[in-house]
């Protein structure tokens, strides 16, 4: 190929990047698809629904600075706790009942935890950034434990009355209305995850994570860069925080709880770390098994949770998501 | 932006410790083309890693142009001008060659991504290949392409031709012979291949246990028949 011929050529878009654009619609179509299908499939329980998708936020959140970054942490319910009590505590003592901005509102106070949390833990590096996502978890849920006249401490922070969105759809008993807000939250926030990602800014971190070495010797800021994307993750997981104060209508301490944060790293990690894609599948094998093998078995229901943890780290450690990928690839090559 | 002087001064580093380059000083001037010589573990690549602010400094100063590297992080360094590409190529894996060159425009428009295809033409045809699936020589090529791609003022290339087929030498040193041409960048080189060495610098710079202790011209030291078999252990260079 010709130099001339490159030059002409350059603008050109990548194969490789319109099918990733393909790969967006259809996860927007899946999300819409197991939107309308979960709708019509459980009518009667909306409510454990609009928590997976609650739960989906966070975890989103967790996979840009886990799965994207190389951070690991195990304090990032800090950032979906603060949004969930910062909205809460706008709604409960200062009147802000309007939903969006009840969410706007939650993204700043995840936005802030996040840079909190990120300028401390990202101070250490492996088994020490561990230990200090831990600290920031306890700080924060012992913080908003003490603060009780505006938390509700142990007893939870209730008189949430979130008004109808936009003035017009009100929030019924069944959770419809919150369904489908939370499903245009999610597809909107998964798709302008899927450009951060795709941008410069999403490779930087991705080359972070491999070697932040040579990012910094080509001139990259590594820790400015991850506290950006912790500030942005903190938006996400607060959003989510928010979105499930809103729908609860309470906020609880355990959304301040190492069990919070120990459960997202795990729905990650199940459905695979680094894709988006991923952190949606495994929040709902999660979540769903949980329900399920909950009720079919209360007695032993964590065992069989923790064998298919198991199962899924010996035999797809790429997980769900990264498995399938995979094989599809492979399956691709093979009918070439 | 022009190619600029790189002055180092008494400069010491190394590990812990150890001091690997001991009381280095010269100048690089502006547009020169430099060949750092030496036996394996005489502190060459030590020398690139301190200039780059990868390594503990002990002592010594480093400019560039007018402005003072010495204290500055890696990061501020390469905004400052100083490129480099070290040995081990640090290609990031699992990101495809147009994305490995995109994390190197440093705020460029993509159109600048044009300046990498030129220069290595192969890379425009494995542009949606994942790093993980280039050879050795095309991930040299992506290496020197996305630090380019920063405008340097310095470039430091350490053993880029290391474990590549000649061919692709070839075609790598015919690339940086194209970039010292062009007047923008001051290029250090260190490589084992002493002969590449020096048809591409003008001026030779050899370390012996982290001191400089030979520095001529190219010409100067392909004549020189004893220096080049004692201090490189090469029986002859050339000829």
């Amino acid at each position: 190929m010709s130099i001339t011929n490159t030059s002409a050529t350059i603008i050109q878009p990548l194969p490789a990047a319109s099918s990733n654009w393909l790969r967006d619609l259809v996860g927007i179509a899946i999300i819409l698809a197991a939107a309308i299908v979960g709708y019509f499939l459980f009518p009667n329980n909306l409510a454990l629904l609009t928590r997976m998708i609650a739960i989906m936020l966070f975890v989103l959140s967790l996979d840009l600075v886990t799965g994207y970054c190389g951070v690991a942490t195990l304090g990032h319910a800090a950032l979906f706790g603060a949004g969930a009590y910062a909205a809460g505590i706008a709604a409960a003592h200062f009147g802000v009942t309007e939903p969006i901005t009840m969410i706007a509102i939650g993204a700043v106070g995840g936005a802030v935890a996040g840079l909190v949390s990120g300028v401390v833990i990202l101070r250490g590096h492996g088994l020490a950034q561990l230990v200090l996502s831990i600290a920031i978890i306890h700080l924060f849920h012992e913080a908003a434990n003490k603060a009780s006249n505006y938390t509700g401490g142990s007893d939870g922070l209730a008189g949430i009355t979130p008004d109808p969105i936009l003035g017009l759809f009100e929030f019924d008993l069944w959770g419809r209305t919150a369904y489908v807000f939370g499903i245009v939250l999610l597809i909107v926030i998964f798709v302008l995850l899927r450009i951060l990602v795709r941008s410069p800014f999403g490779l930087l971190c991705r080359g972070i994570r491999q070697d932040p070495v040579r990012v910094s010797a080509m001139g990259a800021s590594v820790k400015r860069t991850l506290i950006k994307m912790y500030v942005i993750s903190g938006v996400v997981a607060g959003i989510g925080g928010a979105f499930n104060a809103v729908s609860t209508q309470v906020v609880g301490l355990d959304s301040l709880s190492f069990t919070n944060s120990a459960e997202a790293l795990v729905m990650l990690v199940l459905g695979g770390v680094g894709t988006l894609f991923g952190a949606l599948i495994g929040t709902i094998v999660f979540i769903g098994v949980e329900d399920f093998v909950s009720a079919a078995n209360p007695f032993h229901w964590l065992t069989i949770v923790g064998a298919l943890l198991i199962a899924v780290v010996l035999f797809a450690p790429k997980g769900l998501y990264g498995t399938a990928a995979a094989l599809v690839e492979r399956y691709r090559k093979g009918g070439k | 932006m022009p190619a600029a002087r790189l002055e180092i001064k008494e400069l010491s580093a190394g590990y812990g410790p150890t001091r690997v380059i001991e009381n280095v000083s010269f100048t690089a001037e502006a547009g020169s083309r430099i060949a750092v010589l030496g036996r394996n573990g005489v502190g060459k690549t030590t020398l690139f890693a301190t200039l780059a602010g990868q390594t503990r400094r002990y002592d010594g100063t480093i400019r560039l142009g007018d402005v003072d590297l010495t204290s500055m992080d890696s990061a501020s360094r390469a905004w400052n001008g100083l490129g480099f590409v070290p040995q081990s190529r640090a290609i990031f894996p699992s990101l495809t060659v147009e994305e490995n060159l995109f994390v190197g425009l440093k705020g460029r428009p993509r159109s600048a991504l044009r300046e990498a295809y030129d220069m290595f033409p192969r890379l425009y045809e494995r542009r949606a290949n994942s790093g993980a699936k280039l050879s050795g020589g095309e991930q040299q090529m992506l290496s020197t392409a996305r630090t380019i791609l920063g405008k340097p003022t310095v470039l430091l290339l350490d053993e880029p031709l290391e474990g590549l087929a000649p061919v692709i030498c070839e075609e790598l040193m015919a690339a940086f012979s194209r970039l010292a041409s062009n007047g923008e960048m001051t290029i250090l080189l260190v490589e084992q291949r002493i002969q590449s060495a020096l048809d591409f610098a003008e001026r030779v710079i050899i370390l012996e246990r982290g001191r400089i202790v030979w520095d001529g011209t190219s010409e100067q030291l392909a004549a020189d028949r004893d220096t080049v078999d004692q201090l490189l252990g090469v029986a002859s260079v050339g000829h």
